[in-house]
């Protein structure tokens, strides 16, 4: 096949059924162009050519044979470096795991090789999936394929890149409170957080347990679809993995949203949020009205204190699993005169500001004195926010809303933490309650800038959000428009 | 000597690591020994990326030890991250439990002498052990430590004690009781050589009289009852001197030297903890149904306590008999299935606790199990006596011979000819000839020194071999010499 | 808002030694960021059950089946100093 237009994993499979196209040709052809265009994007961090390159061949028997494993056997796809891959460098985007080769593939991973799923590398990250811009990342930037002044978003910004810029065909990344979803907006694709649980943790490296979500991006809904299906289920080494059947995510796509009742949350839309955005999403909504949807004002009254409470509870959990980064078994260790010299220095010298920043934040809401009013609260406002959605939730199927209050800025924009950590005000509340949203490119602004248009839906709803989703996505021309860069 | 001035108060923190075949958050192996950081996966060794889950087991024996002690199993409790940063541990924190723990409120009687005394038992919870650490080379000159993972993530059920005990000797037999039950439940193997059962004592002093607490010292991994014992013993010396001189407790952590017979303090940076203790988000809370808690308590074997007091009642045993015999389960089992065999409680307990115990070690199951001297073969031993076929003295030999060769009392009775000369005409010449050949004998009788006659009787004893029936010796000796 | 005394003592706690400038960035960044963190005590939480988990499971544990370990060498492969079969780490200071 022609190393031109990057494909939907879709596409590729129903080609490599009918024998149109090679896996080892389309890999090939993914892994030149990720030679030729990535030092200009930095998606990459890790590219496992010859994994890759081996991985294919297998394909390609399979469906000569025709007996391809799934609907994801030989599509070549990138994973955020914060998934254990074994034999295969881990760094997490950190210094402190520069040369960490874990013994273990992540559940999602071996999942994804006992699909047949081509993995051409591991990419950028802000560093332990704290930021939202991919800056904080020790080892390179990450450019967004729209724009190459702007970021991609974060923290999984380096899995967003290469999937819009056409170096990979599907990807994962990681959502806390925004890490998928924020960046599929940025760059123009599909970006879905499942309901908390859905997908095993076991072997992504943690940042905030209760928090962490294992997400796909995607150039398409249909796309989505395949790669959460290969990954959910439950998984007897992660005891908060869900214990319920997955359904075809596929099957369900096509039934639109006739009687679907949307809420739009009056919160997500006041001050701060850009007018273009605003726009764009409200002519998203009106579209879904169009196809048979219902729409209704709602309030969700606590999300004020959405972002107040995430820097509490991400933080805190973050600086306890991150404590185990000692130098002492594994990654970087920095010679100090005794011990505790050691472990200071190798976690001074290991952390970027950011991380030291949140594990200090951490540290402090949770030491003698201030638990009760920092995590104790934070904990309980938790429940607040919860039960906004329970209540709304009794009303409509689904929340319509933008996916980030700006659209992707410039490298070094932000550089107050607070002012960055505002980028997540409509993402944190689902991260929050674990409730499944979707982020799918709605328009664009007036500088070519992709917009994102998030649904939020009921525990476990996944589906009712891809029928959504996919609806509007084949109602409206912006899944195919790719950028220059592409 | 004057009244003792202060009166000693101590609560016991015991760890016990659970018989479970895996560990208590991931499929490691347990067993003792292995080669260094050869039972260890990416869980244990708190890699990236990994997560705990639960070992059912661990909570089932918790749970099964809760109930012996009367302790009430929380309906729900959850696990914690209780952090501090220490190479023996992993992640940096150790997943305990903190304010709700599995079980609590229970309580352990022990006699240390002075009478049966409750002691409370305050709360047990379950947690991971944590690695181990050892100086590479000289303590005094290692420039470094060295670490083995193998025994990170063993689970470990930790209990506190009230502040009950009022004395070292308290405290062991404390302890003793406790390590016992926890062996007949079959929740831990108890071997405190190998570290299965570790204690750490608090202790602090008051003036008699006194309802508050004193400052507490914490003594930490006390690994037999005798260095429990010891270490108390000086502490609390320690602790009196200082008062008498005036001079403050300070509230620390201390380790005893066993070789010096001193506790020294720890004085170190790590034991000032802020534990920022919050519920771990890895594992979901339990709720263990009263149906599931009632199972386990039907399917609790008898304890050593009870099975103290059945001995007492249903065979008539003094305390102190019934205390030694159930020592052991396989002790308790050897003694009830002698008697079963043979109906002579008192006799047979006696043989057991005489010459029994002597060659086998009370709290040794295997020697118990495997001893040629088995239940029924005492049994039967017990029964020729009763029946008059051999002698009491006869009998010794005769366990003796049963140790060494395994046979059967009978047949090595048979064998040997050693049937107790029971036919009074028999027994009648041995007397008469002992009388004729001991005129001394019968006239201090005569004079009224009732005591000559012993020597009559032994002389029958001896002349027959040790075979004759003491008892009829002993009558028929008082006869003769009475109608002379 | 927060103390120089405060920050020095939570980067002892978390074992990240900070040079004088870091502690007083850090202080003005925390500082800030408390503050806003703070308008969460408004809120009245009382009665109100804290979320630890977004779903409510409970139970949920495994059968006690030993399963394959790491080797030696597979557990020590990432070690940063190693003494034949232990990890080794500097010595550590009671002071």
């Amino acid at each position: 096949m022609a190393a031109a237009d990057p494909v939907t994993i879709h596409e590729l499979a129903a080609a490599f059924a009918k024998g149109a196209a090679s896996p080892v040709a389309v890999t090939e052809a993914y892994l030149a162009r990720i030679e030729a265009r990535d030092a200009r994007l930095g998606a990459y961090l890790t590219v496992t050519g010859d994994e890759a390159r081996a991985a294919a061949r297998t394909s390609e028997a399979r469906h000569r044979a025709g007996r391809p494993l799934s609907p994801l056997d030989g599509a070549p796809i990138a994973l955020k470096d914060v998934f254990c891959t074994r034999g295969v460098r881990t760094t997490c985007g950190s210094r402190i795991l520069e040369r960490y080769v874990p013994p273990y593939d992540a559940t999602m991973v071996a999942r994804l090789r006992a699909a047949g799923a081509v993995i051409l590398g591991k990419t950028n990250m802000d560093e332990f999936a704290m930021g939202s811009s991919t800056e904080h990342s020790a080892f390179q930037l990450t450019r967004n394929p729209w724009d190459l002044a702007r970021v991609p978003g974060g923290s999984s910004g380096g899995s967003a890149a290469a999937v819009a810029g056409g170096l990979a065909a599907g990807s994962f990344g990681t959502d806390t409170g925004g890490s998928v979803r924020q960046p599929a907006a940025f760059c123009g694709v599909v970006g879905f957080k499942p309901t908390y649980g859905r997908v095993s943790r076991y072997g992504l490296i943690a940042f905030a347990s209760s928090l962490d979500h294992v997400a796909p991006f995607a150039l398409d809904i249909h796309d989505t679809a395949l790669l959460l299906g290969v990954v959910a289920g439950h998984d007897p080494l992660d005891a908060t993995s869900v214990d319920a059947p997955v359904p075809d995510y596929v099957a369900a796509l096509a039934e639109g949203v006739r009687g679907l009742r949307i809420g739009v949350p009056d919160e997500y839309f006041g001050e701060g949020l850009d007018a273009e955005i605003e726009r764009a999403v409200r002519a998203a909504i009106d579209v879904l009205r169009g196809l048979g949807a219902s729409v209704e004002r709602v309030s969700l009254p606590t999300t004020s204190y959405g972002v107040a409470t995430y820097y509490i509870v991400a933080p805190a959990e973050a600086s306890s699993n991150l404590a185990r980064y000692d130098g002492v078994k594994y990654g970087l260790r920095v010679p100090g005169k005794d011990l505790i010299d050691m472990v200071s220095r190798t976690r001074a010298a290991g952390f970027g500001a950011e991380v030291k920043r949140r594990v200090m934040l951490g540290t402090y809401a949770l030491s003698t004195g201030y638990y009760d009013a920092y995590y104790g609260q934070a904990q309980k406002v938790r429940t607040l926010v919860r039960r906004d959605f329970e209540r709304v939730f009794e009303r409509v199927d689904v929340l319509a809303a933008p996916t980030t209050p700006g659209v992707a800025f410039r490298h070094g924009d932000k550089a107050d933490p607070l002012a960055m950590y505002m980028n997540d005000v409509y993402t944190i509340p689902a991260s929050m309650t674990g409730l499944p949203a979707i982020s799918v490119p709605c328009g664009f602004n007036t500088g070519g800038l992709p917009i994102g248009l998030q649904l939020i839906g009921r525990t476990l709803d996944e589906a009712t959000l891809l029928r959504a989703a996919h609806a509007y996505e084949q109602a409206t021309p912006w899944h195919t428009r790719r950028p220059e860069f592409a | 000597m004057s009244e003792p001035k202060y009166e000693t108060v101590i609560g016991l923190e015991v760890h016990a690591q659970l018989s479970t075949r895996s560990k208590m958050f991931c499929g490691c192996p347990t067993t003792f020994g292995a080669p260094p950081n050869s039972q260890t996966c990416p869980v244990c060794l708190g890699s990236p990326g990994v997560l705990p889950v639960l070992n059912r087991r661990a909570v089932e024996l918790a749970a099964r030890t809760a109930l012996a002690f009367g302790l009430h199993v929380n309906p729900a409790c959850r696990f914690a991250r209780k952090h501090y940063f220490y190479p023996d541990m992993p992640k940096n924190f150790q997943t305990s439990q903190y304010e709700e723990p599995l079980a609590e409120d229970g309580w352990l009687e022990i006699d240390a002498g002075g009478g049966p005394r409750r002691i409370g038992i305050q709360r047990l919870h379950l947690e991971e052990d944590v690695g181990k650490l050892i100086h590479e080379g000289e303590l005094a000159t290692a420039q470094a430590s060295l670490v083995d993972y193998n025994r990170a993530g063993v689970p470990l059920m930790e209990t506190v004690s009230r502040p009950d005990l009022r004395s070292p000797e308290e405290a062991a037999a404390y302890l003793r009781a406790f390590r016992a039950v926890l062996v007949a439940l079959g929740v831990c193997d108890g071997n405190m050589e190998e570290g299965s059962l570790r204690c750490d004592a608090n202790v602090s002093l008051r003036p008699y009289g006194a309802t508050e607490l004193g400052t507490k010292v914490e003594i930490k991994n006390l690994n037999s009852f005798r260095n429990v014992q010891h270490a108390l013993e000086y502490e609390i010396r320690r602790q009196a001197e200082a008062l008498e001189a005036g001079r403050p407790i300070v509230q620390e952590t201390r380790l005893f030297d066993a070789d010096h017979g001193v506790t020294r303090s720890m004085r170190s940076k790590e034991y000032a903890h802020d534990y920022r203790y919050f519920p771990e988000p890895d594992l979901v809370p339990l709720q263990l149904a009263p149906a599931w808690v009632g199972h386990v308590r039907a399917a609790l074997p008898e304890l050593p306590q009870a099975r103290r007091q059945r001995f007492v009642t249903r065979y008539g045993l003094p305390p102190y008999d019934a205390e030694i015999l159930t020592q052991s389960a396989a002790l308790a089992d050897y003694y009830e299935a002698a008697v079963r065999a043979h109906d002579n409680p008192k006799a047979i307990s006696n043989w057991i606790m005489t010459d029994l115990l002597r060659e086998v070690g009370g709290d040794d199951a295997e020697a118990v199990a495997t001893s040629p001297v088995t239940p029924a073969r005492l049994a039967g031993l017990v029964k020729l006596i009763d029946d008059g076929t051999i002698s009491g003295r006869i009998a010794k030999d005769v366990f003796a011979r049963m140790l060494a060769t395994g046979d059967d009392p009978a047949v090595i009775v048979q064998r040997e000819g050693l049937t107790q000369v029971a036919d009074t005409g028999a027994v009648e010449v041995f007397v008469d000839q002992a009388i004729a050949a001991s005129p001394k004998a019968v006239a201090d009788f005569k004079a009224g020194k009732t005591v000559a006659a012993k020597a009559l009787v032994g002389q029958v004893m001896k002349a027959s071999g040790g075979k004759a029936n003491p008892a009829m010796v002993d009558r028929l000796v008082q006869e003769k010499l009475s109608r002379m | 808002m927060i103390s120089r005394e405060d920050v020095e003592h939570v980067a002892r706690l978390a074992r990240l030694a900070l040079s004088d400038a870091e502690v007083e960035r850090m202080r003005e960044q925390l500082s800030g960021i408390l503050a806003y963190i703070d308008t969460l005590r408004a809120l009245d939480t009382a009665g109100v059950e804290p979320t630890s988990h977004a779903v409510p499971l409970v139970n949920v544990m495994r059968d006690d089946e030993p399963r394959p370990c790491l080797s030696q060498d597979e557990a020590l492969a990432n070690a940063p100093d190693r003494s034949d079969v232990f990890f080794r780490v500097p010595r550590i200071i009671e002071d």
